[in-house]
């Protein structure tokens, strides 16, 4: 029982960072019709950001601002210099573009920083264990994830759907030329969502950090991972994000978790060890086929067209 | 004759006779390792044909193509180890299990558009990718040695290195003069036209999903085919071969070398690995340079480098 609680957390954790990054990949594609593969090395450029202020400033909490603003810089830059004259362009464009991103970003960071990984030491604040329930304790670290994801998530949803702010960007993703003529800056619009989406990324990155280590490649099988969630969630809708991520969160942690177990009661103990990695892996991927091949647009298609 | 005489034919008949004739100089040089990149860059650049098949002229984007290669080796590489080493059965082993994966994925993911598609493509790709880890009898991660390549009781010896390189040209050319067949044929002409206009050719009566289904189980059936080739060229087999950046990689080989061109891939592929080579002889940060300069493909160069050929021709 305790068990369950514990990796229940866990996924519900490790759900709620996926939609960190699943949100601006979302936002990115709904509203700019922009497939960015490069997200996922915002993410690792917000850890390598992060390990590098903290380490410098000898404070954790400023040292994450510093992180966060500098991804949000780089995604606008990024924006700005590159990718912003790829939009209406061919979506194969757009793969092939910021896949030549990803190899720069891999290498820039292997000249900068070195091939070995990083660590992002966490305070002593935040490494106490909390009792949550009698008898059941969790790290205090992992808690705060939650917390700030959830935050987060609730800001988000104000900004994009209470705020003046948010209006114009859902109104330029129905219309693109119209809001234009209203005399609305896109162009300048475009570039706030992406650095927007950088700055998530970053986030997502940044708390993943303490937990596992700062590493290159650390954001491409996780932003396979959000592309598995937009799909699932349906592309452009950030409830669906919100959603999907935790339900994948869920199944991937409780999978690995448990899913041993209960082949190794179904199958030869042999059988089962050999299989259960590859099937826990394969969970979610099997989800989304199976979304897919029942709802090709997602469970929760967004609204526009 | 003069419209044959473009900038982009003669450069198609340099390269083809450059690739004929490469074990000659070989020969005369002494220098192998031209000869063993070159074997590597021939065998992508038949499963960049193949993926260019579907991605050129079918309008269908997978970004799972490298699931292929794997399957293909893993074909290879798992009878081998189970002590069959006979060609003649690996082959068409690799060459039907290629195809009956690609009859499962076509199915489900040809039912979905768009990004979608490459989505669910990569989905398939990686699950491919995850079993083969999980295969903790032939390596798993750590990928699977295979100690003899495969024989055909003679007939050819791939051991050596000018038969197997010929052997990998005639496959890329033969796939090549396959897909020209193809794309001229009345199959081939649908396939296009659903590409360019589904709700018509429907109309027109022809049954949109079978025609994709079978122009992808064809493509899936080549890759596999470069993937057994891939396997015995490097004696060894790794779930690495299926990961998403290969299958990124072959997209890049076709679209740098121009989509929907007959030899475009083959241009493409041998410009990516060359450059590849190149640069990381010049410096070890090489995708460095890499990386922005197939940003700047994208933003200037229109239609890969064949459509820049032809572009220049016309002035």
């Amino acid at each position: 029982m305790l068990l369950v609680v514990e990796q229940f957390l866990n996924g519900l954790q490790f759900g709620l960072l996926l939609f960190l990054l699943a949100a601006g990949l979302t936002l990115v594609f709904g509203i700019m019709d922009f497939v960015n593969l490069a997200h996922g090395s915002l993410y690792m450029m917000g850890a390598y950001f992060a390990a590098t202020f903290v380490a410098w400033t000898g404070n954790f909490v400023i040292g994450v601002m510093l992180a966060l603003g500098a991804t949000l810089l780089l995604g606008i830059v990024v924006e700005f210099v590159a990718l912003r004259h790829l939009y209406g362009r061919d979506h194969l464009d757009h793969v092939l573009a910021t896949f030549g991103l990803i190899l720069f970003f891999n290498d820039a960071v292997r000249l900068i920083w070195g091939p070995a990984g990083l660590a992002l030491p966490l305070p002593a604040w935040l490494t106490v264990p909390i009792q949550i329930m009698p008898g059941v304790f969790y790290p205090s670290y992992r808690l705060a994830i939650i917390v700030v994801s959830l935050l987060v998530a609730a800001f988000l949803y104000v900004v994009v759907m209470r705020s003046r702010l948010g209006m114009l960007i859902r109104a330029g993703a129905s219309n693109r030329e119209m809001i234009g003529a209203l005399g609305i800056n896109i162009k300048l619009l475009y570039t706030l969502v992406f650095g927007l989406g950088a700055a998530l990324a970053g986030l997502a990155g940044l708390m993943q950090a303490p937990i596992l280590t700062v590493q290159i490649g650390m954001g491409e099988n996780i932003l396979i991972l959000a592309f598995v969630i937009i799909v699932i969630g349906g592309i452009g809708s950030i409830r669906g994000a919100f959603l999907a991520a935790i339900f994948v969160g869920l199944i991937d942690t409780l999978g690995r978790a448990f899913l041993p177990d209960l082949l190794r009661q179904m199958l030869s103990s042999t059988a089962a060890s050999t299989a259960a990695p590859a099937l826990s892996s394969m969970l979610i991927y099997l989800l989304m086929a199976i979304v897919l091949v029942l709802r090709p647009e997602g469970l929760f298609p967004a609204n526009r067209r | 004759m003069k419209e044959l005489l473009d900038a982009r034919n003669v450069i198609v008949a340099l390269v083809v006779a450059g690739l004929l004739l490469l074990p000659l100089y070989t020969s005369i040089t002494g220098n192998i390792f031209v000869l063993t990149l070159f074997t590597r860059i021939v065998i992508f650049a038949l499963a960049a044909a193949s993926l260019n098949l579907i991605m050129g002229y079918g309008g269908m984007m997978s970004f799972g193509h490298a699931a292929y290669l794997g399957i293909g080796g893993y074909a290879v590489g798992i009878l081998a180890a189970e002590g069959i080493g006979s060609g003649f059965i690996q082959w068409p082993v690799a060459l039907a299990a290629s195809a009956l994966f690609a009859l499962v994925v076509g199915a489900l993911s040809l039912r979905t558009r768009g990004v979608y598609f490459i989505m669910i493509t990569l989905a398939f790709a990686q699950m491919a990718y995850y079993i083969a880890s999980g295969l903790a009898r032939y390596g798993g991660d750590d990928g699977l040695t295979i100690y003899k390549r495969s024989t055909f009781d003679g007939l050819i010896n791939l051991s050596s290195r000018v038969q197997f390189y010929y052997l990998c040209l005639a496959c890329l050319f033969g796939g090549i003069y396959l897909i020209w067949r193809i794309v001229n044929s009345r199959f081939g002409m649908v396939v296009q036209g659903l590409r360019s206009n589904e709700a018509r050719m429907q109309a027109i009566g022809f049954p949109a999903s079978r025609y994709r289904l079978v122009c992808f189980v064809i493509a899936g059936t080549m890759c596999g085919l470069a993937g057994a080739l891939l396997a015995n060229n490097t004696d060894f087999v790794s779930p690495a071969v299926m990961y998403w950046t290969r299958s990124g990689d072959l997209m890049v080989m076709v679209i740098l070398g121009g989509m929907g061109s007959l030899f475009g891939p083959m241009i493409g592929a041998i410009v990516y690995l060359l450059l590849e080579e190149l640069l990381s002889q010049v410096t070890e940060y090489w995708a460095l340079i890499m990386g922005p300069l197939l940003l700047l493909i994208v933003l200037f160069g229109h239609g890969g480098i064949l459509g820049l050929l032809g572009r220049l021709r016309r002035g």
